[in-house]
């Protein structure tokens, strides 16, 4: 893949994020992000809190594991408590006392995910709400006023989405529509000063409507980007080509958040293409299946190998669950009626993602991430040469060998 | 979590574990070999082990003369005392309840042959735990507490007191004492005249009695160490509890609680009907519903001057949003302040008996009671 220039950046946007190292091979990338709430090193995986909540962990237990930045869902908070709520209990931030980062979708995901409650417009998307009927419309002016009573420190344009196994006229209009409504926002927005407004790429599948995409796009003056459209039903070959198209047409000096990703090895291929900001509820909800995420893959806890297995999830995790627990006992508590084991679990989860992030950080930093790679791979499938190939030739792409 | 567990003030330095939740990992635990305290991942507290949850009822008709029953979530477990020595040498508690015949109690009424028997058979089981307990080095570092019962029947009870302290045991138990508030008056008389039979340097518990005007009268009565259920069973209901314990406040303070306290108790009048989810114990006078609508907008803390982590750091609004959307986390911020306001109430009963104060104690609780 030849390399590509990237667009320069208007003068007049925010530079939020400040780019400490670069890898000389790959187009990884560590930087930091300067952030109303306190700086966030990249780059990060971002747990997802979408009911202002993080899913029976406290707010300290999660800011102990070094979370500087998390996600609430403006859909779900947008009905219950609502904003005006929120707004008087001094935003978000004030009403969960999450003394960090927030960055809030703007509930386009929903339309996806909730697609037999929605229907999409030029206005909005309009959906009928499971708990009374109550039919609301979400327009790019209405998710940015909801957002701006959040309060969060990075807000999601309302984008058209459409899942990324549709093909056909339908991911052309969704794409253009985004645009519109990115311009929307973009003039709806009433705290720029305070909130940072990031723009969504789509196009689905389809390089040159993802091309034409990004030229627009942009041409805006934002804080940073979004990759959307992925991670849904897509195979992953598809799935990596487009996030390397899209990394390479956008500015380097503005962050570039993956949404909905991911697994380990996803984070990992996709920090080497040039991602710097992660989430996925992937971590927090097989928590609650009873599967630990490590470094070879997960545990199932349940299973009756773990009854008399008296070692931690992870000898090299710091986590407070590793720290005082074992597998035995976690395999007990998840035989229980308690829901223990579900916390246990989620903060382990939590650590595990955010010390990969720190672990490949470092690894740029200290100019050796190829080899970091390659270790992990190693790690996580056996052999390097024993990696999915899609991650073997995403990698390939930006000049990482596995063998 | 433990991380969670330990932001409680005033945590006491002993933990109740259930036979019930433990006996089906009798077989991982002997393989541990270092005891269920270290198992769990807290070697630091003490532990007593009882045989049935406070929560959970025991279904009837599962004691035979040489067999106690208890109910897992994989079903019963009949434990004979060889077989429940057994268990307990994996469990390695500080203290454990002997092996018992509570049934008399889960009946209605309770015929002298039926209390005499449950005397005859738990004092069978003491003696031949007992004697196991001497044969076993691990088995001897752990503390047995002997179990009183008898029914509703004065004579049998007495007997069973009286037997059960001429054992080696390292405290009582008192049983069948837990019920009905039809029959509360005779079997407070039944308790007072238990404690006079027994030692004053051994420890009283008592199981089933949480609620904070039940647990001082069993104080009043000799008894020493309460289950610490009813916290919980509130924070399931989704309440938090908001009972004041403290009987000497400054003059002003009464006023302020007076005028608060008049106010929950009017409401409380209205809304007792309310039915609860999981719990099927009805809301006591002694909490607030966080999931009524008036709290939508509360942004004070659950109590005023809590120290708690949740009262410290959230709102009522707060929790009443969690408890609507069915998060997790509702549940455990609720725990960690209804823990610790139940721990300061012992805390005050500590003072008050210390410094002669119970009588102010008790009328503060009983004009909350409903």
């Amino acid at each position: 893949m030849a390399a590509t220039v990237s667009p320069t950046s208007l003068e007049s946007a925010p530079r939020i994020m400040r780019l400490v190292a670069e890898c000389s091979r790959s187009r990884a990338r560590a930087g930091e992000l300067r952030l109303p709430h306190g700086p966030v090193a990249t780059p990060v995986f971002m747990p997802v809190g979408t009911q202002a909540t993080m899913k029976g962990i406290t707010a300290e237990q999660l800011d102990a594991l070094g979370c500087r930045i998390c996600l609430g869902n403006t859909y779900h908070l947008g009905l219950r408590p609502g904003p005006e709520l929120i707004q008087k209990a001094h935003g978000l931030h004030g009403f969960m006392n999450w003394p960090h980062n927030l960055l809030t979708d703007s509930g386009g995901f929903q339309m996806v995910s909730l697609v037999s409650l929605s229907e999409v417009t030029e206005e909005g998307v309009r959906f009928r709400s499971p708990y009374d009927g109550d039919e609301t419309l979400l327009s790019p002016e209405k998710s940015v006023e909801i957002q701006n009573a959040l309060g969060s420190d990075i807000i999601m344009q309302l984008d058209d989405v459409v899942s990324s196994t549709v093909t056909g006229p339908r991911v052309e209009e969704a794409m253009y529509r985004s645009i519109r409504w990115l311009d929307r926002c973009i003039a709806a927005h009433q705290r720029p000063d305070k909130q940072n407004l990031f723009a969504i790429i789509q196009g689905g599948l389809d390089a040159d409507l993802r091309t034409t995409c990004l030229e627009e796009m942009t041409k805006r003056d934002v804080p940073g980007f979004a990759i959307g459209g992925l991670s849904g039903g897509e195979s992953k070959g598809q799935f990596w080509r487009m996030v390397a198209l899209s990394t390479s047409r956008l500015p380097k000096d503005k962050p570039r958040y993956l949404m909905g990703v991911g697994y380990a090895t996803d984070l990992v291929v996709c920090v080497a293409l040039g991602c710097d900001m992660f989430d996925c509820v992937f971590p927090t909800r097989t928590a609650r299946f009873g599967s630990a995420l490590v470094p070879t893959g997960n545990l199932q806890l349940k299973k009756k190998q773990y009854e008399k297995d008296f070692r931690p999830i992870d000898n090299d995790c710091a986590c407070p669950t590793c720290q005082k627990h074992s597998r035995a006992f976690l395999h007990a508590l998840l035989h229980s009626d308690n829901t223990a084991a579900l916390h246990h679990l989620t903060v382990h989860n939590i650590a595990y993602q955010l010390q990969l992030m720190s672990a490949v950080r470092a690894s740029i930093v200290e100019k050796r991430f190829p080899d970091f790679v390659r270790d992990f791979m190693g790690t996580m499938y056996g052999d390097p040469t024993l990696c999915p190939t899609w991650a073997t030739e995403a990698l390939a792409s930006v000049g990482i060998t596995l063998s | 979590t433990h991380q969670t567990l330990h932001t409680i003030h005033g945590l006491p330095a002993m933990a109740q574990l259930t036979l019930s939740s433990l006996a089906e990992h009798h077989e991982a635990l002997a393989e541990y070999k270092e005891g269920i305290g270290k198992f769990i991942g807290m070697p630091e507290l003490l532990l007593y082990c009882s045989l049935h949850d406070p929560v959970s009822p025991c279904p009837a008709g599962y004691v035979t003369n040489k067999s106690v029953s208890v109910w897992g979530l994989g079903g019963r477990v009949e434990m004979t005392a060889s077989k429940f020595m057994a268990i307990q040498q994996a469990l390695q508690p500080d203290w454990f309840q002997c092996l018992s015949d509570g049934e008399v109690n889960c009946e209605e009424a309770t015929s002298i042959k039926r209390a005499r028997k449950s005397v005859d058979r738990s004092l069978l089981f003491l003696d031949n735990c007992l004697r196991l307990q001497e044969e076993s080095e691990v088995l001897r570092r752990s503390a047995i507490i002997g179990v009183i019962e008898g029914g509703d029947v004065m004579e049998e009870r007495l007997r069973s007191a009286r037997e059960t302290a001429k054992r080696p045991v390292g405290g009582f138990l008192l049983d069948g004492f837990q019920g009905n508030p039809a029959t509360q008056e005779t079997r407070l008389h039944l308790l007072s005249s238990v404690t006079a039979e027994l030692p004053e340097d051994k420890p009283r518990l008592i199981c089933g009695v949480s609620r904070p005007d039940e647990v001082l009268e069993c104080i009043e009565r000799g008894v020493d160490l309460f289950e610490s259920f009813f916290p919980y069973q509130v924070t399931e209901r989704g309440c938090a509890l908001t009972f004041s314990f403290d009987y000497q406040p400054n003059p002003e303070e009464t006023l302020l609680q007076q005028n608060g306290i008049q106010e929950e108790i009017k409401y409380v009048d209205q809304t007792k009907k309310i039915k609860t989810t999981s719990c099927n114990q009805e809301m006591t006078s002694f909490e607030i519903n966080l999931k009524e609508k008036k709290y939508q907008e509360d942004f004070d803390p659950l109590v005023r001057g809590c120290s708690c982590y949740c009262c410290k750091n959230h709102t009522r609004a707060y929790i009443h949003h969690l408890l609507v959307t069915n998060e997790l986390l509702a549940g455990v911020l609720l725990m960690m302040h209804n823990f610790e306001h139940y721990f300061g109430f012992f805390h005050s009963i500590r003072e008050a008996l210390k410094s002669d104060r119970l009588a102010q104690l008790k009328e503060l609780i009983r004009r909350q009671a409903s």
